[in-house]
């Protein structure tokens, strides 16, 4: 490495990248403690609470400030990845997704017979099928 | 010869036709790229994700995760469906829904149980009408995908998987190949193939420190993974909704632009023959006197 005092700073969630860029010093929240990373920090691996992600940018001398609602963070000597949740999670939080979910389908389940029906369900299907191929060649001819 | 007026009021009912078909195609034009995008911003995550958790998973030998576990008999199955919330984009939700019924069809002559997860609305009136067993549902997911509400309906199914209640979930989507083409796509999410999880080869195998331990933290990466996985799918069906939709609004601008031709056309004769006949009426009057 030539240059041992930047890391390489990247803060990706599923929806967006949010952040990537060199850095001198990230600040993150850690689950057991605030951390504070420099170039060539020993691997690391830890999840992170919801709060500030603090960058010192390389050769300049403000910081940038990126939100995230938690997630994982991996730190390498020359890069630091923070995968962050776009969502404020919690096992009881998740927990209690789950049930509204299941509570919604259950609703819906009660007023349906328990077999599925395959001959219907594809009997319809079969119909969607047709009238699109039909009208597939109608555009073809015309 | 049908009445000249008739012929107008169709023309321009079908003039308004267009002009509708013809807004929802460039509103579906203008979605597609933002909706190919989001699916496109989604990748790298999964792959750091996907990346992290092989590490540590090659590094910890001795642990390895229930989502990796095959169990020995299969007896219930989930199948996660997704579709679109609106109709007019073609044939995809069919498609899909083809797919679905043929994979239950498969599963109850083995005679497997399946546990359906229905996101989007389309897919979910498909299956509650035919009296699938669906555990969980998310519908009017808007434009964007939000990971947020797909937590709680696929936690459903994964806890399920834990607790041994079901032993196997396939993914039915429909895939963005291009604009013009987009295909139904089946995937077995869990059990996950050891090589699923095999990092990059050129990537550093390194000691971490893991706090607070391994476990949770593999435990944690996988299910991050895992819905990683999903959300993709959703990205992946939005695109997919917004190119379907434009081909179809496209097809029905160019009909309706060949049926005002034809109606047209009709009009036309219909008010010559009418023309004439008056012209004809007038000189066999005038003849008579």
């Amino acid at each position: 490495m030539a240059d041992v005092k930047t890391l390489k700073v990247e803060v990706v969630s599923p929806e967006e990248e949010i952040f990537s860029g060199l850095a001198e010093f990230v600040a993150l929240p850690g689950e057991v403690g605030e951390l504070g990373i420099y170039p060539q920090h020993t691997p690391l691996l830890t999840r992170i609470r919801p709060g500030a992600v603090r960058i010192k940018l390389a050769g300049r001398d403000e910081e940038e400030l990126v939100f995230v609602a938690g997630g994982i963070l991996d730190v390498h000597p020359e890069a630091v990845t923070v995968l962050a949740d776009t969502a404020i999670r919690g096992r009881d939080l998740d927990e209690a997704r789950a049930n509204e979910a299941r509570k919604r389908a259950e609703e819906t389940l009660a007023n349906s017979t328990a077999q599925f029906d395959h001959a219907k369900a594809q009997a319809e299907l079969a119909v969607a099928i047709a009238q699109l191929a039909a009208l597939a060649r109608l555009r073809e001819r015309s | 010869m049908a009445g000249f007026k008739e012929i107008r009021t169709k023309i321009k009912s079908v003039e308004s036709t267009r002009k509708i078909t013809k807004a929802m195609e460039m509103v579906a034009v203008s979605k597609m790229r933002k909706a190919q995008d989001r699916m496109r911003a989604s990748r790298p995550y999964a792959e750091r994700v996907r990346n992290i958790a092989g590490h540590l998973a090659e590094a910890n030998p001795d642990y390895v995760h229930p989502f990796m576990i095959r169990h020995e008999t299969l007896r219930r199955a989930g199948l996660i469906v997704v579709s679109t919330d609106k109709g007019l984009c073609g044939g995809m939700n069919t498609n899909v829904l083809r797919l679905t019924t043929n994979r239950m069809r498969d599963y109850a002559q083995a005679g497997v149980a399946v546990d359906a997860v229905a996101v989007g609305g389309k897919g979910a009136g498909f299956l509650n009408r035919f009296g699938a067993h669906v555990v969980s549902q998310v519908v009017q997911l808007g434009d964007v995908p939000h990971l947020e509400r797909l937590i709680g309906p696929v936690k459903v199914l994964t806890d399920a998987y834990l607790n041994n209640e079901i032993d196997e979930i396939r993914l039915l989507y429909t895939r963005f190949v291009n604009t013009m083409t987009q295909v139904p796509a089946e995937e077995l999410l869990i059990p996950m193939g050891a090589e699923t999880l095999r990092p990059d080869r050129s990537a550093l195998r390194l000691d971490y420190i893991c706090e607070p331990d391994p476990q949770t933290v593999i435990d944690d990466l996988v299910t991050n993974y895992v819905e990683a996985l999903i959300y993709r799918a959703v990205a992946e069906n939005m695109a997919s909704e917004q190119a379907a939709r434009r081909l179809a609004m496209k097809a029905a601008t160019d009909n309706a632009g060949s049926v005002i031709d034809e109606l047209r056309l009709k009009y036309n004769k219909s008010r010559q023959a009418s023309i004439t006949q008056e012209i004809t009426e007038i000189v066999s009057g005038a003849a008579a006197v």
